[in-house]
């Protein structure tokens, strides 16, 4: 448990980081551009929300810098983000909320995907060292790592969607249609989520293939799986419970790492099928000057990697019995 | 100096090494040919990339070997007159990610207790916070970035992963007898780490620089894709920007948007077929199986 | 000797290294009786170690079985096909390696890797596994309440003993230890061979141990078996071999370990490297450091002869042996 602890106090402080680099930013931002911002809003919003902007951005205020710092902790805390311009006069927290469930479902199903698929391919290629798979696998998914997430969209809408018309190609479902909780509109829904969860797919993929292998590789090679040989257990035994166990568990610390990368280029592809997720919703309030709307956005990314990251962590306590207990 | 003899070394044993490996060969002929763009881009420009002058939308023929885009402007011509921005990012960010990582990596292994943790916790922090769209809210703030603003934040955000890596190959070493022989002989803690230290981690160190590169290579061409970069450079992000807001895919010019995709993946994967050999050099058990029939472990 | 339990047949072991096939093993062969106890000794990189495993069949690339035969009561495992020599595994033969820190794997409790051993090969009801496995563990008075323990958990004396326990699970014929002391000091060594020693004439099994410390094994070997550059150069009763060596390398060997008791005298060692194994010498591999060595020596490859009980491969011994008969 100290473990589990541990990273969780780290967590923490990477979160108070963010967020102390979200405060900071406008700050030091040239021209102040948080002023001409502050302009177009005055007189048009509520006071609270309006105070809440002052902080975060440090406009109009007598305050010392530190006691606005504190200030804007405790609005982060209560979720207190202010008004969206792209969508005014919505709270910021009222935006982000219609656009999470999107992110989390394409995002978060393709990553899993990608990452459980991923791991099993590495696993089974590095066993059959030598085999067709394993001479395969490393060349290809170098290259195709090395595409540009959003290049790999474009060439999807070109092919599948315009070429050959099997997927429609922009947003989260037809815009004509109207949401409801029918069969029909949600496989509209699946329907326009299959080409963007597939370009995420593909290109994460390979990642978890190549380091899944190479754990592999360095694991099979350890004294235990002879051992498991000598023991004459089913090769399939080996493979999972003595083999793939062990190598899975760097494996996932580097799941967490590469976190990062996964969701950057989520929020392309996303942009690039126009699909109403996280990550499209930055874009677009980058383009407005929507500044309340990217602080809150970039904080909730952050939180949705650290969780993700948090329960990696748990998954690897419950596979590997050295953190668990104290020797 | 002794220090600068051993560098000297370095390129042999690499060139030599490109010799046997296929993937670094490629690689390397890759780099090398985009390389030769980069320099002399208007030795292989038949027209001038910016000029406007060309019938919009036409197909592909002789003189126009990819097109022309809706504005009139000669595509191929664009696609190698933009090699040299993204070749430039990716070899500047690789070299000042690569130099911090080093740095930091090093320094930390080295000198161990609480500089070492201050320093881990530090490059741990960079590394879990999401690069890209911290990318994207400093440069949203100031609406567009010109080229040093990008190094600068992509340099902020990638050296993380490299420091990492080196951490631990260097800790890994620092205990090794070789180098408590070396103190022990009384050489300077500059001279061990210098000579005795860091060629072993050789491969590592340009693996981590190819990555940087990569990891630059990608993130420059996303930001300019979503319009961040600066609209007017010449570079294959800006192309992709242009040619997704003129909606090329739909409108029949779908070589203007996937020729500056192609020639970000080919420089990609140049990179990446790089790194991975490199990957193999600093561990061997990676290396291709050859030479024996099909060898299953059970 | 009644029906030996193993008999190996030149077998021979190569490497592929990037220069080229080294022979780690070159035509080795030997009887071995039900119960008996042999030692192999030899300095690292003789092919002990090689040796084991390939009659293990546990080889793994870059090594690979390049000739020979290993009948084991009568059925040669290297023509077996890796499912039917499955069956074979653990019940006829088992293996105790050098660390168990590094053969026991770090994600599953003793009692799980002592379940599926027994799962593999046998229908046993999980009582019956369960109380086995307690069964094992107190014959290497190992308390039953550590089933539950990851390795991490255990001293490294008491690692080795679990290992040992995992090794007579299914009651073997015969059980390979490759130098299971050689990470454990010289009270903790005493005491596994005890151990050893008392679970073998309890349960009658045969036993091969690999080791390059004689002195480990000396009280406790039927026989010994000298390697050199992946031969064998001498076999005989142990103490025989120990006593009077008749290979110039033995003799050297024994010459090399000082002796606690009567006067101390010059420790000499063993000049020169062993040889290149890619590109062997013709002649006896061990004539470039041999002081008696001649001109027949240096060109032709000595065969191991038999003198009664006692097997020597050397032309010098092989010229005084016909003299003397």
């Amino acid at each position: 448990m100290r473990f589990l602890a541990r990273r969780l106090g780290f967590l923490l402080i990477a979160l108070w980081a963010a967020m102390t680099v979200n405060f900071l930013i406008p700050r030091l931002m040239p021209g102040n551009p948080a002023e001409a911002m502050m302009g177009r809003l005055r007189g048009h919003i509520n006071p609270a929300s309006l105070k809440a902007l002052e902080v975060a951005f440090g406009i109009n205020t007598h305050q010392s810098l530190i006691s606005s710092y504190f200030a804007y902790l405790n609005n982060c805390v209560h979720l207190n983000f202010g008004i969206s311009l792209l969508d005014f006069p919505e709270p910021v927290s009222h935006v982000i909320a219609q656009a999470l469930p999107w992110s989390l479902g394409l995002v978060g199903v393709s990553t899993i995907l990608g990452f459980l698929i991923g791991t099993m391919l590495g696993a089974v290629a590095a066993w059959r060292r030598g085999g067709a798979l394993d001479s395969v696998l490393p060349p290809v998914f170098i290259v195709i790592s090395a595409f540009p997430y959003f290049f790999l969209g474009l060439l999807f809408i070109w092919f599948f969607g315009l070429t050959l018309g099997w997927f429609p190609i922009l947003g989260g479902y037809t815009e004509t249609a109207t949401p409801s909780l029918t069969l029909g509109f949600i496989w509209n829904i699946i329907d326009h989520s299959i080409l963007p969860a597939f370009t995420i797919l593909i290109t994460s993929i390979g990642g978890w293939i190549l380091t899944m292998r190479n754990n592999m590789i360095t694991v099979v090679a350890e004294d235990y799986v002879k051992m498991g040989r000598a023991k004459g257990l089913k090769p399939r035994r080996i493979l999972w419970q003595y083999a793939g166990r062990n190598a899975l568990l760097p494996n996932l610390t580097g799941f967490a790492m590469s976190l990062g990368f996964v969701i950057s280029g989520a929020i392309l592809v996303e942009y690039v099928f126009n699909y109403p997720g996280l990550g499209f919703l930055l874009l677009q309030a980058v383009e407005n000057e929507d500044f309340p709307l990217m602080q809150a956005l970039f904080l909730l990314i952050t939180v949705a990697v650290l969780v993700a990251i948090f329960i990696a962590d748990i998954a690897t306590s419950l596979l590997d019995p050295r953190t668990r207990t104290t020797s | 100096m002794r220090a600068l003899r051993v560098l000297l070394h370095v390129p042999g044993r690499v060139f030599r090494f490109m010799r046997r490996d296929k993937k670094a060969a490629t690689g390397a002929i890759i780099l090398f040919v985009l390389l030769v763009l980069t320099a002399f881009p208007t030795w292989f420009t038949p027209h001038d990339p910016a000029a406007e002058i060309y019938t919009p939308g036409a197909a592909v023929s002789w003189s126009h070997l990819l097109g022309t885009t809706s504005f009139g402007q000669d595509v191929f011509s664009q696609v190698i007159a933009g090699t040299r921005q993204s070749v430039m990012i990716a070899l500047i960010v690789g070299f000042f990610c690569t130099v911090i990582s080093v740095i930091v990596g090093i320094s930390a292994a080295y000198m161990g207790g609480i500089v070492d943790d201050g320093l881990s916790l530090l490059t741990d922090v960079v590394l879990v916070i999401p690069t890209f769209p911290l990318i994207i809210v400093i440069v949203g703030y100031l609406k567009s970035a010109g080229f040093w603003l990008m190094v600068f934040v992509l340099v902020f955000t990638g050296w993380s992963y490299g420091a990492r890596q080196l951490r631990v190959q260097a800790l890994s070493l620092r205990n090794r007898d070789y180098l408590l022989a070396a103190k022990a002989r009384g050489e300077s803690s500059w001279y061990v780490i210098t000579v005795e230290l860091i060629p072993p981690m050789t491969s590592l160190i340009v693996a981590n620089f190819l990555g940087a590169a990569l990891y630059a290579v990608l993130a420059s061409a996303g930001l300019q894709f979503v319009g961040l970069g600066n609209l007017n450079a010449e570079s294959w992000g800006t192309m992709l920007y242009w040619a997704q807001n003129n909606e090329a895919l739909q409108t029949g010019l779908p070589l203007w948007a996937l020729a500056p995709g192609v020639a970000i993946a080919i420089l990609g994967s140049g990179l990446a077929l790089l790194n991975y050999a490199f990957d193999e050099v600093a561990n061997p058990a990676l290396r291709p199986v050859r030479a024996m029939k099909k060898r299953r472990v059970a | 000797m009644s029906e030996p339990i193993l008999q190996v047949r030149d077998l021979r072991v190569e490497y592929a290294t990037p220069a080229g096939p080294a022979q780690a093993v070159g035509g080795v062969s030997f009887d071995l009786a039900k119960g008996e106890f042999l030692a192999i000794v030899g300095e690292s990189g003789c092919g002990k170690s090689t040796l084991l495993f390939a009659v293990a069949q546990l080889l793994t690339y870059p090594g690979r079985l390049a000739g020979g035969e290993v009948l084991f009561d009568g059925v040669d495992f290297t023509t077996l096909k890796p499912e039917e020599l499955r069956l074979h595994r653990w019940r006829d033969i088992s293996v105790v390696m050098q660390s168990a820190m590094n053969a026991l794997n770090p994600t599953l409790t003793i009692g799980a890797q002592l379940t599926d051993a027994c799962k593999a090969h046998t229908e046993w009801s999980d009582e019956k596994i369960a109380q086995r496995s307690a069964e094992v563990l107190a014959m290497v008075a190992i308390d039953a309440v550590h089933l539950k323990s990851y390795p991490f958990q255990l001293s490294g004396g008491m690692r080795q003993r679990a290992m040992i326990a995992m090794a007579l699970l299914l009651e073997p014929k015969l059980v390979i230890m490759d130098e299971p002391t050689s990470a454990l000091d010289v009270v903790a060594q005493r005491s596994l061979m005890h151990q050893v020693e008392t679970l073998r004439h309890q349960l009658g099994f045969a036993v091969i141990f690999v080791t390059h410390d004689m002195s480990v094994v000396s009280h406790y070997s039927d026989r010994l078996a000298v390697m050199y550059a992946g031969e064998i150069v001498e076999l005989g009763p142990t103490r025989q071999v120990f006593d009077r060596p008749e290979h110039p390398y033995s003799q050297g060997l024994m010459e090399a370990f000082p002796s606690l008791l009567g006067e101390s005298k010059q420790l000499t060692g063993i000049a020169g490297n062993p040889p290149s194994l890619v590109d062997p010498p013709e002649g006896c591999l061990f004539a470039p450091r041999c002081a008696y060595a001649n001109d027949e020596c240096r060109s032709v490859r000595p065969e191991l002869i038999a003198y009664g009980n006692h097997q020597v491969r050397c032309h010098l011994v092989a010229r005084t042996r016909k003299n003397d008969a």
